[in-house]
């Protein structure tokens, strides 16, 4: 059948048109290229930045998490009565909790002097915090007050603290005008909110930060008894609790996080009006190239008009065409887009990577870019009498 | 059909009138045309330009609506004919043009299947064996994968020639084939046009201004302001 199926094939046209006019094909392909790049340039920094902004976020080691009503993302987060963290524990379903310090201190890079704005958590050394053990394994250094570990994913504008470290070397600089010494590092990451983060016990953030008050928290970790059902737990608490805290699932924290930077903000609004810039400026390129292509032809097409083949046949010509361009101006376009995105992890740290849903959803708008100037250059084959060549 | 004494004939036109223009600009350009040609004539149209040589053509090419008289192509009445009943008629009607028309990113062997391509139910292979054929048949059977570019000015109008002929029409329509070639070569594809067409038991009617190549021609027609007379019907052997 597919055989026959090929043998049912004709002369390539829409091939022919194309590659026998290298110049102009190459200009179609460097436009869908172009904007095809655009689209993952910006989609890929979109939702980096979503992504990026729960990092921290994704590694809690909890099935719920209390926050203030009055916090909106993590850039700014209120504080709340940590009793009522402590409340909690009276629901059977809860196993433990860890109450969590969260804001923003100024770190001295150790090297340059100059002062950055550093993610600080602080939580009681004893608690679980995080899922993965790198903290727990090193969380009895945090005990001396003064001691914090340093997040080594954090941006170079801190300082070379890893190295240093890493060299055996001790590391002390100033955070919130107080001296600290590094005594560990951790891998977590930075964030579009966070530029680095940093990791200390309550008692060292409370030094850090003198004015937080005493009883207050930003975060309370609740960690759920094996077979609960955090949904309808955290309904419970949130009937039970005070109106002065709110119980999120973990999933619905990420989700409140990722929410703020795509709604609250004009920041997803922009790189996606970026994506539709790339998108339009591949439609007007595709169009001129299709439209001067179906111009330069026309006495071809009513030749073949006169000749006995169908309108509906030319049309799907020039569809074809619009369809090939598609297909070859994304390759170029993916090859790039991979080749910038590790571009961007290495210079930014942003966990931009090329995700197949994104890798789709650019070829579909690549796919209706060129085809719906196809459609639009089409008209033009409405010119296209045969009366008119004789 | 209209008529039955009428199948035989590949054309058939009586009182047959084209105007151009709306209003007072209406201009009439055939003014009731009466021809028939038989299957397997070669006919010959001449006349000064400006004649309505080129509208009759087009009429028989079924490429404009009839607007008034009768007009029969292959046995199909195209007065009212809609424009998909037009079309099936063309596809019957192998066409060449004064320019050679051909596709300019097509070689010569892509040009003539783009005619073998019409014919249903054959195979790619088929149809590019039938494209090949029919190149060599004009003598260019050694130029297959020259573009229309590369080729000369004779070489081309015998690609189109190939290329109306892959088709396997019933009918050939030619306006002034060798408008665009010296004489020598001019002969020889209107010769070669004939002895093809005859091959095939295709009919040919053929638009000229060059006096050279008149003797080709079974009949004789032309055209003064739109209308038509038989100038001769000449007697001569093939050759």
């Amino acid at each position: 059948m597919s055989w026959s199926f090929w043998q049912s094939r004709r002369v390539p046209l829409a091939w022919l048109l194309l590659s026998r006019q290298p110049v102009r094909l190459l200009i179609a392909l460097a436009g869908i290229s172009f904007a095809g790049i655009l689209m993952f340039m910006q989609l890929g920094f979109r939702d980096g930045l979503f992504d990026a902004s729960v990092t921290i976020h994704r590694l809690f080691n909890a099935d719920l998490v209390l926050m203030s009503p009055r916090s909106m993302s993590s850039i700014s987060m209120s504080g709340f009565p940590e009793r009522r963290l402590i409340q909690s524990l009276a629901d059977d379903a809860v196993e433990s909790i860890t109450p969590v310090h969260w804001n923003f201190v100024l770190w001295r890079n150790p090297e340059t002097r100059k002062t950055r704005s550093i993610l600080a958590l602080g939580f009681e050394p004893d608690d679980g915090l995080f899922i993965s053990p790198m903290v727990a394994e090193q969380s009895h250094l945090l005990r001396q007050k003064g001691r914090v570990l340093f997040d080594e994913l954090s941006r170079p504008e801190f300082g070379p603290v890893a190295e240093r470290f890493n060299a055996g070397k001790v590391v002390e600089t100033e955070v919130a005008g107080q001296r600290v010494r590094v005594s560990g590092l951790v891998r977590l990451g930075p964030s579009f909110g966070a530029d680095g983060n940093l990791i200390t016990s309550r008692e060292t953030f409370r030094s850090l930060l003198p004015n937080t008050p005493r009883g207050s928290i930003e975060i309370g970790l609740i960690r759920l008894k094996s077979g609960s059902d955090p949904e309808r737990v955290s309904e419970r608490l949130q009937g039970q609790l005070p109106a002065d805290v709110k119980v999120f699932t973990k999933q619905d924290f990420i989700e409140f996080e990722k929410n703020y930077w795509r709604s609250s903000t004009a920041i997803g609004f922009i790189f996606t009006l970026g994506a539709a810039m790339g998108f339009v400026v591949g439609c007007v390129i595709v169009y001129q190239i299709l439209y001067g292509d179906v111009s330069d032809h026309l006495p071809e097409y009513a030749t073949l008009m006169a000749m006995g083949y169908r309108l509906r046949e030319l049309l799907g010509v020039v569809a074809r065409e619009g369809l090939l361009l598609a297909i070859i101006g994304y390759l170029p376009a993916y090859a790039a887009g991979e080749g910038l995105y590790a571009l961007i992890r290495s210079s930014t740290k942003l966990p931009v990577s090329m995700a197949p849903e994104r890798a789709l959803l650019v070829f579909s708008m690549v796919l209706v870019m060129c085809l719906g100037s196809a459609m639009l250059a089409m008209r033009k084959l409405a010119d296209a009498d045969p009366a008119d060549i004789f | 059909m209209k008529a039955s004494t009428a199948t035989s004939a590949v054309i058939r036109a009586s009182a047959l009138c084209h105007s151009y223009g709306k209003g007072s600009m209406r201009r009439r350009v055939l003014q009731g045309i009466d021809v028939e040609i038989q299957p397997g004539e070669v006919v010959l149209l001449t006349g000064p330009s400006g004649c309505g040589k080129t509208t009759l053509l087009t009429l028989i090419g079924a490429l404009r609506s009839v607007q008034e008289g009768q007009l029969d192509v292959l046995g199909v009445p195209l007065r009212g004919a809609n424009a998909g009943q037009r079309r099936r008629v063309r596809e019957r009607i192998g066409m060449i043009f004064q320019g050679h028309n051909l596709l300019r990113c097509l070689t010569a062997e892509q040009n003539v299947q783009m005619g073998a391509d019409l014919l249903p139910g054959r195979s790619y292979d088929a149809r590019r064996g039938l494209a090949r054929e029919w190149l060599r048949a004009v003598g260019l059977g050694d130029q297959l994968r020259k573009l229309p570019h590369d080729l000369s000015g004779g070489q081309k109008q015998r690609v189109a020639i190939a290329r109306a002929l892959a088709a396997q029409p019933e009918l050939l329509l030619a306006d002034e084939p060798t408008a665009a070639l010296d004489g020598r070569t001019g002969r020889e594809v209107v010769e070669l046009l004939r002895r093809l067409a005859r091959e095939q038991g295709c009919g040919v009617l053929m638009v000229t201004h060059d006096p050279r190549i008149l003797d080709v021609a079974d009949r004789l027609l032309e055209m003064e302001d739109g209308l038509m007379q038989e100038v001769s019907v000449l007697q001569k052997t093939a050759g």
